[in-house]
This record gives structure tokens, C-alpha cells and sequence, in this order.
């Protein structure tokens, strides 16, 4: 377990948290390189399929990033994530499937520091978890 | 508030006086065509029919116990554009339930539309149904066999054969919202038939003659739908108890969904799904073959075609608010999986997190269309 890597995927919103993260590499900020980006221009726009999708097919742990709430760039899209997340997390938990491996986070345009502490936070959490346990499951 | 009447049963044939009172409808132009079940000409089940001349209701029969598909399709294409006539529809009430919830979608238009409910006796499997046909020959009427528990509420589904598990689980054996309900729990069949009506509609049918709407209600019948309510409940528990304590972890569910064949079939049937094109009929799953060989590198070995899991998981995630379960879905698998009770049972919780249940009202919001800013604080989690 000492050199298991987990493997993120993240759906960030283009308004808010992708920015952030752009911020964070021109500040400069530290974060492990165990995140692969994905650019959504919203995070209502974030369909289960994606989330569900990235954690069959073997991602440890998928990162939702939307603006905060009231900041939404189309007014509603953050709040309906939310809603669509705790669905999901409510089937996978009926399904038998209770791991905390999916994270909803608000991290806006000028937060770039707690964007890279929140992918730290994030891996640290998911490396006490170890690998998600539907890498191994063939017959998804 | 509803008003109700009652029909004097002619012939101890309920559904020949039910037969009279629909032709009623029609000719007396309450409706100027109606969606009903209608034996098939082989005689071995029914089908919905789309009937305007009242000399083609021969056949009818609004108690038909099968439920071959989700009649909130049918009305979905009728009333989406403008019929341009009133047209009433004899349905189930999972049916009803289904119209609502689509009327929410913006599928169906409830404004020419005359909701006709009955109280549902249950309904068996087409194949069932047909078979029990064969075997029983001419002059014995399936339904009237249902029928005969109708007025204890105690239904005795036909020797050697069981009704749909949905129906042995449903609720609402009584239908709700809808404008007229043909009450036949509580009640002698061979003598009486409880009709319940929409106010708008009462005075209508009482100036043309159909029916009087003196009567305060039916308590007989109350009393039977709950009693009934509450047996189904109670079998309903245990069926999602069953499920539940089956489906520990993901392999479980997968071990109960491992002979799924990706027909779609489930998909098909929901009258929920209703999306002209489904994300699983694209080629957005279609991955190039580099892509299926890194997988079975990663897993050492990948189930060919993929996404069975995914399948089922994305549909829960799609539709489970407003699985209303009619159990189609069970019905349509050729495999016979536990779809419907997969849904129903993760369906009960995800759908009281927001204190939603589909069917009950155009006025609900379906969770999936609506939020508020206050809920779900520790969903966007803490650092």
C-alpha cells in the first residue's frame, strides 16, 4: 500500500474552479501531480455517466469543482450538481458501494490555494481508502 | 371535491354495463375518442385501442388484466402536439402515476386530456395471460374471476398462476388524480359499480344523462383500499428486506444483474426514459479497440461489451425520483432479472431524501428539476 498512487479524475467548472486551478500553477502553489483535469463549462453540466463512468472504469476518486454557491455563472448549475451528487452517493450507498470517493467542492476563480490543498487533502483521504475496489471488478 | 354515482349493473356483466357507460361518453360527446383495452381478435389478450366510432367498443374491457405496455407512452404521443379533440384514456393507476410524472417533463398535456381511472385488480403477464386463455377455453372470463374478490378486496389471482410482482407490491390499487374512477373495490360487481367524479365533469354527466352524482362516497370502498394498501405494503417490505440484505456490496449486485444481455429492453419499457435519444443508443460508449485492450491490461480481464454495470447504475441515477413501479421493466427482461425491485427499493430512499413521490401531484417539483440553496450543506464537504 506505501507506493499505491491514487488516480483522480476532476470535472471543473470553466468560471470558477478551473481558473482556480490555473491560479494555482501561476502562484506556484505545491500539489501531487495524481489529478487529470477535465473541463466542463459548468458543474451542473457534470452528468452522472462522466462520474460513474471514471469510477467503473478504475478512477480512485472522480473531484466535482463548481463555484460557490450564488456564484454560478448560469445562476442555478452548482445547486443542481449538488443535488445530482447526493443521488449518486445515495445509489452507490443502496448498491452496497458506501466509500467516500466522490467529492463535490466549491473552489472559485481566486482560490488557487484551496484548490491545491483540497487535490493534497483529497489524495491523502483516497490513499487511507486504497484503490477503488471496482479496478478489479471485470465483469462491470 | 369529487363527486360519486352509481351504476346499476345490468345482467350480473359488469363489464358490459362499464361497456354502456363508455359508449355513453362517446356518443353523448364527453369525449370524442377514447383510449381503452380492447381484446386482440386472437382472444388470448389486450391491447390499448384508440376507438372514436361507439359502434367499435364491442371487446372493451376496461378491467383487462394485463398490462402489455406503459400507456403514459401512448398518451405522451397524443397530447403532445394538440389532438385537437377531447380524448379520454382508461388507464391503471401506475399508469396514471406515469402520466403525471411525464406531464412534469413537459412529455404530455393534460388539457384534452380526461383521465379515466380503475381501481386495479392487478394485472398478470401477457404470456400468463394468454396461456391461462388457452387453458380455460370459451365462456370463462379471467377477469371476472378477478373480479369476484373485488368487493372482500381479497383478489385470488387464477390456480397455478400469480399475478406481476409489482402488482403484488403496489400501493395504489386505487388510482388518484384522475378526472373519472371507475370503483369496483367494496362493492358486489354483479350488482353495482361505485363511479367517482371530477366536479367539472359531474355536473356534465349528470346533465347529459350518463350518470347522477348523488352519492356522497363509498366508505365500503375506502376501507377495502386500505386494507388492501397496507397488505401490499407489508409484502413490498419484505421484498425490498429480501433485496437489501441480498445486495451487501457492488459484486452482489452485479451477481444479481450478471445475466443482464444489454437488450435495453428495461430502457425500452420505462415509461420514465423518455429521452428520444438515449445516451446508451450513440456511439458515445463505442471506444476505439486501443482503448478495450488498456482495460483488459489494467483488470487482467474486461467482460465483453462493457458497461453492464454502468448500464444500470446511470439509469438509476436518471430516472430513480420518478420510478413510479409500474414494473414494466421486470415484465420486459427476458432474463428475468430484479430490475423493478432494484429500482423500487433504492428508489424508496433516494426519493425520501426529498420527501418526493412520483405520481402524486403536477404540482411536486421532480427533485432532478428543482434544489434549494439551504439543503445539502455537507455535500460540498469541508477541507
Amino acid at each position: 500500500m506505501e507506493d499505491f498512487e491514487p488516480r483522480i479524475i476532476a470535472f471543473l467548472c470553466h468560471w470558477c474552479t478551473y481558473t482556480g486551478a490555473d491560479l494555482a500553477g501561476t502562484t506556484r502553489q505545491q500539489y501531487p501531480p495524481n489529478i487529470r483535469i477535465i473541463h466542463m463549462m459548468c458543474s451542473g453540466a457534470v452528468d452522472s455517466i462522466y462520474i460513474l463512468k471514471a469510477l467503473i472504469d478504475g478512477a480512485d476518486g472522480v473531484l466535482i469543482g463548481g463555484c460557490h454557491p450564488g456564484d454560478c455563472h448560469y445562476q442555478t448549475g452548482n445547486y443542481k450538481a449538488r443535488r445530482r451528487m447526493a443521488i449518486i452517493k445515495e445509489i452507490l450507498n443502496q448498491v452496497g458501494f458506501t466509500e467516500d470517493r466522490i467529492w463535490l467542492r466549491w473552489i472559485s476563480a481566486s482560490e488557487g490555494k484551496l484548490f491545491a490543498d483540497t487535490v493534497t487533502h483529497m489524495v491523502e483521504e483516497l490513499k487511507k481508502l486504497g484503490p477503488n475496489p471496482m479496478k478489479k471488478l471485470w465483469v462491470a | 371535491m369529487d363527486k360519486g354515482g352509481l351504476l346499476t349493473v345490468k345482467n350480473n356483466d359488469p363489464v358490459e354495463t362499464l361497456r354502456g357507460f363508455f359508449r355513453d361518453l362517446l356518443e353523448k360527446k364527453v369525449v370524442e375518442a377514447l383510449l381503452i383495452p380492447k381484446k386482440l381478435p386472437s382472444g388470448d389478450g389486450y391491447c390499448q385501442t384508440l376507438i372514436r366510432n361507439p359502434e367499435m367498443l364491442m371487446d372493451i374491457n376496461p378491467v383487462a388484466p394485463t398490462l402489455p405496455v406503459q400507456s403514459a407512452r401512448i398518451i405522451s404521443h397524443l397530447t403532445i402536439t394538440d389532438p385537437g379533440c377531447k380524448i379520454g384514456a382508461v388507464l391503471k393507476s401506475c399508469e396514471i402515476r406515469a402520466v403525471i410524472e411525464l406531464v412534469k417533463f413537459l412529455q404530455v398535456k393534460l388539457d384534452r386530456l380526461v383521465l379515466i381511472g380503475v381501481d386495479c385488480l392487478g394485472t398478470y403477464e401477457p404470456s400468463d395471460y394468454a396461456t391461462m386463455s388457452r387453458e380455460a377455453g370459451e365462456g370463462v372470463s379471467i377477469t371476472g374471476e378477478l373480479l369476484r374478490g373485488a368487493r372482500e378486496g381479497k383478489i385470488e389471482p387464477r390456480k397455478g398462476y400469480n399475478l406481476r410482482l409489482a402488482c403484488q407490491i403496489c400501493e395504489y390499487p386505487i388510482p388518484q388524480n384522475a378526472d373519472i374512477v371507475i370503483g369496483l373495490f367494496g362493492h358486489d360487481p354483479q350488482r353495482e359499480i361505485f363511479v367517482q367524479v371530477r366536479d367539472h365533469l359531474a355536473t356534465e354527466l349528470a346533465e347529459k344523462g350518463i350518470l347522477a352524482t348523488d352519492v356522497e362516497g363509498s366508505p365500503s370502498r375506502d376501507m377495502v383500499g386500505k386494507s388492501l394498501t397496507e397488505e401490499r405494503m407489508k409484502k413490498r417490505d419484505e421484498v425490498f428486506d429480501a433485496f437489501r440484505s441480498g445486495t451487501k456490496d457492488l459484486q452482489d449486485l452485479m451477481d444479481a444483474l450478471s445475466t443482464c444481455i444489454r437488450c435495453h429492453n428495461c430502457m425500452v419499457a420505462c415509461p420514465i426514459c423518455y429521452c428520444k435519444e438515449c445516451v446508451f443508443r450513440t456511439p458515445t460508449l463505442e471506444h476505439k479497440a486501443d482503448r478495450f485492450l488498456r482495460w483488459a491490461d489494467r483488470k487482467g480481464v474486461v467482460r465483453m461489451p462493457t458497461d453492464t454495470l454502468l448500464f444500470h447504475l446511470i439509469r438509476l441515477s436518471h430516472m430513480v425520483t420518478s420510478c413510479i413501479g409500474c414494473g414494466l421493466c421486470d415484465s420486459a427482461c427476458p432474463n428475468d432479472l430484479p430490475v423493478a425491485t432494484l429500482f423500487r427499493a433504492v428508489g424508496q430512499k433516494v426519493q425520501a431524501m426529498f420527501d418526493y413521490t412520483p405520481g402524486r401531484s403536477v404540482d411536486d417539483e421532480p427533485p432532478v428539476a428543482t434544489f434549494r440553496e439551504d439543503e445539502l450543506q455537507a455535500e460540498s464537504g469541508t477541507l
